[in-house]
């Protein structure tokens, strides 16, 4: 019997070798797909030989390749695929459309496990591929160490997440669709301080994470100059962020009337709910992770009723390009895109508008599509989903002006 | 009798040796007729990285036979002490290998130091605590770290547990471990050659000192700890050797580390108690106490999950049958009858005998 036991489990793995064997083709197949834009773009791109033999024939029959980087898998995936399909959505577009100066895009999205080894990994995956730009890598940490290696490269990056400044300091071949972490806390400072939304302010933070301390340090330093008073300052870290009761309590006994959350909407959400369960209902700002907050399962979302956030996107806004990139996402992911979404469809539009006005070819080495593109970007304005005129300094920063959001009746509505 | 028996533990070593020469040569020529692709040279470097970390971890959990879960944590003080060393000297000390050879050695120290302080109590006692104890010290030390603000400026250094600003930093200071941001900015130092060369020093260290009379004595203290006792061997004395030793040889893997990427932060991915196991699955699966077959293992593990890229999203999924479909393949009783029944009966006595 225990024999026969063990022969089972041997064939069982076998056979789960042997399946996976089998699946492999497939998944291969269809991730191959998936990764160039859909067998869409396949057609479109076999149509369009076809159709436009003329203008192929003059640029070889040549494509662009985009990378793109995020993590696809783990706790932080929510992001990364949000940037894979907001990319592979804009390139389909551009595709069907008849490409850039009338050659397509083949796209490749690589996973970074939201570790920045992996992450390099990914880089150096994509550059045997044979990528010619970049955009990635979706989160602040892997970017910075992914920047590091394409600024050797001389590769043309463009984040459409990264927001830590580090990325763009060292660097003169990156450049940033979100804002950066410092203007986000000056910005929100200088909000709350211009329109008198509250006197006595307390902070929750996450401290172990990049992004949030970022905008925190700077929201601090900024409401020295406001007149307004940070009466508490708490943390938490990635690994206890289930219970806020002391920070918020905390928050209560100092008296704070608001409470800047400048973290990712699924803590925001727990700390919405605990602070009603307790009795404590200040106003709530917060910065642009807090998008998405009214998606959260199981989450009343009339506790985010009066929240205010500084957010470039909002998937509910009633403009027509937001409406066409909603409908569209949903129809093709069967999910509200988020603001990640948002910025890698707007990164995306970005390149094309580089490389129509630098006339980078796909013929030109990394390097020389990198220089064109780096003169190009201090020269266009691009009107995309996450902001209006947005252009860029020689550092890669955005321009953009931010905006300011507040939950209406279940709602994002723009406050002006 | 005697004589043949030394010169095969010799060859048993120079084909240890041998393996990772030649693999370095073979990769040389690969990468200088460009036949080498660019992900496989970003990946040479953590490769030297891993395999170092499973040859020290082997020492304590196949020599000394006591379990660490917190090889990771002695890794990620050696990171951030070399690159913190790195990042100040950046300035003074403008020969690249010397700042780095020096990063390495305080790296190593300071991993050493910090395993000889945690295996003071705890490798007194008798049982699991080891493991307890590493473990927690694995978690502590990135949380330590995460909240560790050190900046610099004419005034010397400033530290400090809350934030940045409180650093109170002049004009012109700079940050240097900004918290859960970590350091950004250390020098690329890490080569290939360089992390061979680290791999042979390693080899060297933990071979010579498992066939030297200290060794036998860990090894006694292993197999039966009342009978070491007995023959009057200071237990505490070699325990201790053996743990700090392989801190300082993971400190050093740590130092490599921080070297190949420009931004070092201690996230739960790099340094938290995953890595620890999987570091701890490179040795089990290369066999315990066998350093050939850690650093075969740390290899092929660490070059799976990228080969398998191709797959998309169901990598991660086939990386862990694979894993499973491994460890049968090694450890299950049945299988090693199978194979020895089946395949090169001869060859597999040979190298048993050996071990």
């Amino acid at each position: 019997m225990k024999k026969f036991k063990k022969v089972m489990s041997l064939l069982l793995v076998a056979a789960m070798i042997s399946l996976v064997g089998c699946g492999n083709s497939n998944g291969s197949a269809e991730t191959g797909s998936a990764e160039t834009g859909s067998a869409e773009t396949g057609s479109t791109d076999d149509a369009a030989g076809t159709e436009s033999d003329a203008s192929l024939a003059a640029s070889d029959g040549a494509t662009f390749k985009i990378g793109a980087i995020g993590p696809a898998t783990g706790g932080a995936a929510v992001y990364g695929i949000a940037v894979q399909n907001g990319a592979d959505l804009a390139i389909k577009e551009i595709n069907e459309a008849g490409g850039i100066n009338g050659m397509l895009i083949e796209y490749n999205f690589q996973d970074d496990e939201c570790d920045n080894e992996k992450s390099v990994n990914a880089y150096n995956t994509l550059k045997d591929w044979g990528m010619q730009m970049l955009v990635g890598t979706t989160t602040s940490g892997c970017c910075i160490a992914v920047a590091a290696e394409s600024s050797n490269d001389n590769m043309f990056q463009i984040t459409p997440s990264g927001s830590s400044v580090d990325i763009i300091n060292n660097t003169d071949n990156v450049y940033q669709v979100c804002f950066t972490d410092p203007n986000q806390g000056v910005g929100a400072a200088q909000y709350i301080g211009e329109n008198a939304v509250a006197e006595n302010v307390a902070v929750i933070y996450d401290s172990s994470d990049v992004y949030s301390s970022g905008i925190y340090e700077k929201f601090v330093q900024e409401a020295a100059n406001q007149p307004f008073e940070i009466v508490s300052a708490e943390a938490f870290t990635a690994d206890n962020k289930t219970d806020f009761s002391v920070q918020l309590q905390k928050a209560k006994d100092a008296g704070a009337e608001l409470v800047f959350l400048p973290i990712y909407y699924t803590e925001a959400s727990l700390i919405l709910t605990q602070a009603n369960a307790m009795d404590y209902a200040p106003k709530f700002f917060g910065c642009d992770g807090l998008d998405g907050i009214l998606n959260v399962e199981n989450f009343d979302t009339a506790l985010a009723e009066g929240v205010m956030l500084l957010t470039p996107f909002a998937a509910d806004a009633e403009d027509e390009a937001t409406k066409s990139f909603v409908s569209a996402y949903v129809a093709a992911y069967g999910e509200t895109p988020n603001q990640f979404a948002a910025d890698a469809y707007d990164a995306v539009y970005i390149l094309k508008a580089a490389i129509e006005k630098s006339g980078a070819t796909p013929s030109d080495s990394v390097s020389d599509i990198c220089e064109k593109l780096k003169g190009a970007m201090s020269e266009i304005t691009v009107d995309g989903l996450t902001g209006e005129a947005m252009s860029w300094d020689a550092d890669g920063a955005v321009n953009k002006a931010p905006k300011a959001m507040e939950i209406v009746n279940g709602n994002y509505s723009l406050i002006q | 009798m005697k004589k043949l028996k030394l010169s095969k533990t010799l060859k048993d070593n120079i084909l240890t040796y041998g393996m990772v020469i030649l693999a370095y040569i073979i990769m040389q020529i690969l990468i200088g007729t460009g036949n080498v692709s660019s992900l496989m040279q970003g990946l040479l470097v953590p490769l030297c990285v891993y395999v170092i970390l499973a040859v020290s971890l082997n020492l304590t959990v196949g020599i000394l036979g006591e379990l660490s879960l917190g090889h990771a944590g002695f890794m990620c003080v050696g990171a951030f002490t070399g690159a913190f060393f790195s990042k100040c000297m950046q300035d003074v000390i403008s020969i690249d290998l010397l700042r780095f050879i020096l990063a390495i050695i305080i790296g190593a120290v300071a991993a050493g130091i910090i395993g000889l302080l945690i295996g003071m109590p705890v490798l007194r006692l008798r049982g699991d605590y080891l493991a307890i104890v590493t473990l927690a010290f694995g978690e502590i030390i990135k949380n330590i770290i995460n909240v560790l603000y050190i900046g610099k400026d004419n005034n010397g250094f400033h530290f400090s547990l809350k934030d940045s600003l409180s650093l109170g930093l002049d004009e012109g200071g700079t940050v240097i471990i900004n918290g859960a941001q970590g350091i950004t900015g250390t020098p690329k130092d890490s080569t290939f050659t360089m992390g061979v060369i680290l791999i042979i020093i390693t080899l060297i260290i933990v071979l010579n000192l498992i066939h030297s009379r200290d060794g036998r004595a860990i090894m006694s203290i292993r197999d039966n700890l009342i009978a070491a006792e007995s023959i009057g061997i200071n237990i505490t004395k070699y325990k201790l050797m053996a743990f700090s030793i392989s801190a300082a040889l993971a400190g050093v893997a740590g130092v490599l580390y921080a070297h190949n990427l420009s931004s070092l932060m201690a996230t739960p991915k790099n340094f938290g108690y995953n890595m620890s196991i999987m570091i701890l699955v490179f040795v089990v699966l290369g066999g315990i106490g066998n350093m050939r077959g850690s650093i075969i293992s740390a290899v092929i593990l660490t070059l799976l999950p990228e080969l398998l890229r191709g797959l998309s999203n169901y990598r991660m999924l086939i990386y862990s049958i694979i894993l499973i479909a491994m460890m049968l393949f090694n450890w299950s009783p049945k299988l090693i009858q199978l194979r020895e029944k089946y395949s090169l009966k001869r060859l597999f006595k040979k190298t048993r005998e050996v071990q």
